[in-house]
């Protein structure tokens, strides 16, 4: 035959020895280990928090603490219901959704629908400002800055409140509400908005009748999202809000929440084993629960909507 | 035509793409040293069986092919061969010029280094690209990144790469339906100076193309069933001015297609 | 609802004006309302870097960056800070770089279409919304109980690694997946292998996008102190880590030190840190946005 394989001869090919086969299969699977930490993560911290919590619930019974209205676990006469955490974990929570919601929404709105494109380019990177500033940037700023204004206005507002970490959590996750909601709105199809606008509405009319309307499930989605980070957040509300578990819906007063009481624990160097060091990882599971759930709603309105469009 | 030339030949073929069957029984012979033009309809698997000639459809998630494809006597399907291997002695050229972000230098020199074929690499990428015609335009700018030059260009870039892992047949997928005409024009001539060592099989759109270029032609078409079968295959002379199949003469003539 | 439409159609009609009128207004207030809650935004953002900057400049100084913590607020200094955040990130870094881009080879090129794959990807995505503290009981638990390594830097680098491994992870596979699929073809057609594919055509495309990515992921790291005080506790360190398994500082968990001190300098002092751990931020993210923007250019020729 005329061919000159300088390669190789065919007889190689014959054999069908595949080329570095082995190295093929080393290297996968160290990719598949590196993938699978992510799982081996999810099943540890699980695990963690339920084995660490076991004692707790062993000891306290699983109804005293979520259903008792009075939380000191470490000064005596000791009570270990959960609820007031949770108020006040909830408190701070729906004031920054109060802040957050409107501000954000309005910002989506704006940036997806009015916004010329050079002042788009100012206003994103501030808004990635806003949401990279570490959260104990935030927990100084609601301390120092912002507490003091608020108690021009309310003179009854204690140093640590919860009004002041709400806003200026609002402040801290506005960004994630506006920038899930404008992949929203951008999501929805141009021909929708010139069928509305086709029809004599006016811009307003296209965002709001048209553009949010049909991109409701996916900003519902931010809402929800954010809510869930604002449950989480740790630092500004530690260093805000106060370490008085409370069962209050008065914002001027301070509170304690989930996240808060696991760092003040955490502070002080719990003995390994105790009853008060495995509070922490009861109020961690209650935490983690909270969140999962929200965020999976979060994912599922998000994946509707993706489908949706 | 008889086998006995044959360097590569599909015997009974049918791939699936899931559930869709994409081509069914085609079994067709490529002769040594010619061009083979696939011609036929958009949607009639020209591009799908030029794929499964080197286990391209491999990497197509789904993809399952039935049948034999028989190189040097040996199923490239069997479950011993290495499909990497295969690709090494059948290479493929792409609709797109596909060049890597890198120096062209580096484009040529990919396959022998990836490959271990480090020895007079300078030499082999000369040779390379002087066989695709391009070495007096680009000698002197070898370390240039490929995306400097021209679609016409990086095409036959991309063919000096395929060859200079020295493969025994080139697939060619519209090599050419992406360049203007004088492109069109250097990649055609190109391709009749290649069959001196190679053997080359193209999927064409364009008729004159295929008439000009090829020695065999093979004419496909698509069932109600969107499945692509093979109608009639032979010397290009024969299926252009006197077609057996009606269907053949058809669209040849562009009544349909 | 066809008597509706011709109104509107006709809105030129003299007894359609208010109506016309009414609209208008409407566009108005709700474009007041749009630039209310830009200004909104941005004053909170302004007036947040205004008073750090009021408050901290007065304490920054090179002796600042250069003293360990002290009881005297015009000696304290967050030298140790400093230091166990440079360990503690470059251990990070050391973990979440082969881990996250092999995970996302992992899921881009290797991992079939199935259910497993699936729960990966699922799996991250919730990761991501998993609070930072509770990565902090993970790693106080695993890290620092269970595996023995103590209150140490390592505990502290495992632990952000875990918490910043989905951004990378993220991040490196929308890298990988900007690599045309010609390219590989291209190299598959001249017999390359998997691996080959990954090691010479892929990775070098997407390794600007990785790394702009993990950059980010650790400039957030830089920031967390919530799981890291889970780990740390509140320590008052006047030493700097000489090995990985030294006890360590960070600066947010300095910052958050002075910050619940109760006397006015420690705030002064806070501010300060908060500035430098700022400039920190930027400088990374100046970097990150450098990379991105060379290669783009390099692209484009």
């Amino acid at each position: 035959m005329r061919n000159t394989n300088l390669v190789n001869d065919p007889v190689t090919f014959h054999l069908g020895k595949r080329k570095g086969s082995l190295q093929e299969k080393i290297v996968g699977f160290i990719f598949f280990l590196c993938a699978s930490v992510s799982i081996v993560t999810t099943i540890a911290i699980i695990g963690t928090l339920l084995i660490q919590s076991i004692p707790f619930f062993q000891e306290v019974g699983i109804w005293e603490f979520i259903s008792g209205d009075r939380w000191s676990p470490i000064l005596k006469p000791r009570a270990y219901g959960v609820l007031p955490l949770v108020f006040g974990t909830s408190l701070v929570a729906f004031l920054s959704l109060l802040v957050a919601v409107p501000v954000g929404l309005l910002l989506a709105i704006f940036l997806s629908e009015y916004s010329p494109k050079r002042l788009r380019s100012i206003l994103k990177p501030m808004l990635e400002i806003l949401a990279g500033i570490p959260t104990v940037v935030y927990g100084y700023f609601a301390l120092t800055y912002v507490t003091p204004q608020l108690q021009k206005i309310f003179p009854d507002l204690m140093v640590f409140n919860a009004l002041s970490a709400g806003l200026v959590m609002g402040l801290m996750i506005t960004p994630m509400v506006s920038s899930l909601s404008e992949d929203a709105m951008t999501a929805v199809p141009q021909s929708l908005r010139n069928a509305a606008y086709a029809l004599g509405a006016t811009k307003r009319e296209v965002a709001t009748k048209v553009v949010v309307p049909a991109a409701t499930s996916g900003i519902v989605a931010s809402f929800l999202l954010s809510f869930s980070r604002a449950i989480g957040e740790t630092m500004l509300v530690t260093i805000a809000a106060g370490a008085t578990p409370k069962m209050t819906l008065n914002p001027l007063e301070s509170i304690q929440t989930m996240t808060a009481y696991i760092v003040q624990l955490a502070l002080g160097e719990t003995p390994h084993g105790s009853l008060e060091y495995n509070t922490i990882f009861a109020v961690g599971l209650l935490l983690f629960i909270f969140t999962l759930v929200i965020n999976l709603v979060g994912h599922f309105l998000v994946q509707h909507w993706k489908e949706a469009i | 035509m008889t086998d006995n030339d044959a360097v590569l030949s599909v015997r009974d073929l049918s791939v699936y793409y899931g559930e869709f069957r994409a081509i069914k029984n085609i079994s067709l012979s490529f002769q040594a040293n010619r061009v083979t033009a696939l011609i036929g309809p958009s949607g009639c698997g020209k591009s799908t069986l030029l794929r499964c000639l080197n286990r391209m459809n491999d990497l197509v998630p789904q993809a399952r092919v039935e049948g034999e494809v028989v190189y040097s006597q040996q199923d490239i399907y069997d479950p011993q061969i290495d499909p990497a291997q295969v690709r090494l002695h059948i290479g493929m050229v792409f609709q797109k010029p596909n060049p890597f972000p890198k120096s062209i230098f580096d484009n040529v020199a990919f396959g022998l280094k990836i490959n271990g074929l480090t020895n007079n690499i300078d030499e082999a990428v000369e040779k390379s690209l002087r066989s695709a015609a391009l070495w007096d335009e680009v000698k002197d700018r070898l370390n240039e990144n490929a995306m400097t030059l021209s679609g016409g260009q990086q095409q036959r870039l991309c063919i000096a790469r395929t060859l200079a892992v020295e493969p025994e047949i080139i697939l060619m997928d519209e090599p050419a339906s992406a360049l203007d005409p004088i492109g069109t024009l250097a990649i055609e001539s190109l391709m009749r100076d290649l069959t001196e060592k190679y053997t080359i099989v193209v999927v064409t759109h364009n008729m004159q193309q295929a008439a000009r270029v090829s020695d065999e032609t093979a004419f496909l078409m698509m069932d109600e069933d969107r499945a692509g079968y093979l109608v009639e295959s032979g010397k290009t002379d024969n299926i252009f001015q006197n077609p057996k199949d009606e269907r053949t003469e058809a669209y040849i003539t562009g009544r349909f297609g | 609802m066809i008597g509706k439409h011709f109104e509107e159609k006709y809105d030129l009609a003299p007894h359609s004006r208010g109506r016309r009128v009414s609209r208008r207004v409407k566009s108005i207030i709700f474009y007041l309302l749009l630039l209310i809650a830009i200004s909104l935004s941005l004053t909170g953002l302004l007036s947040l870097i205004v008073e750090i900057g009021r408050e901290g400049l007065p304490w920054l100084s090179w002796h600042f960056l250069t003293e360990f913590p002290s009881r005297f607020a015009e000696k304290a200094g967050m030298k140790s800070a400093i230091m166990g955040t440079v360990w503690v990130i470059s251990f990070t870094a050391l973990i979440i770089i082969p881990v996250g881009i092999g995970a996302a080879f992992y899921l881009e090129e290797y991992a079939k279409k199935n259910l497993l794959s699936k729960i990966i990807e699922v799996n991250i995505s919730n990761l991501a919304g998993v609070p930072s503290i509770v990565y902090g009981l993970l790693g106080l638990s695993v890290f620092v109980y269970y595996m023995g390594l103590g209150r140490s830097v390592l505990a502290g680098a495992l632990t952000l690694s875990l918490l910043v491994l989905p951004v990378v992870i993220v991040v490196s596979r929308e890298a990988i997946r900007t690599v045309p699929e010609s390219h590989k073809q291209a190299a598959y057609a001249l017999g390359a292998n998997r691996f080959q594919v990954v090691y010479k055509v892929i990775l070098p495309q997407a390794i600007a996008g990785i790394m702009t990515g993990t950059i980010l992921a650790l400039s957030r790291a830089i920031g967390e102190a919530a799981p890291m005080i889970a780990i740390s506790a509140l320590v008052y360190l006047t030493f700097v880590p000489t090995s990985p398994l030294d006890r360590f500082s960070v600066m947010p968990i300095q910052i958050f030190n002075w910050i619940s001190r109760p006397q006015d300098d420690f705030r002064g002092l806070a501010a300060a840190g908060i500035i430098v751990l700022l400039i920190t931020l930027v400088i990374m993210n100046a970097l990150a946005i450098y990379i991105r923007n060379r290669t783009q250019v390099r692209l484009e020729e």
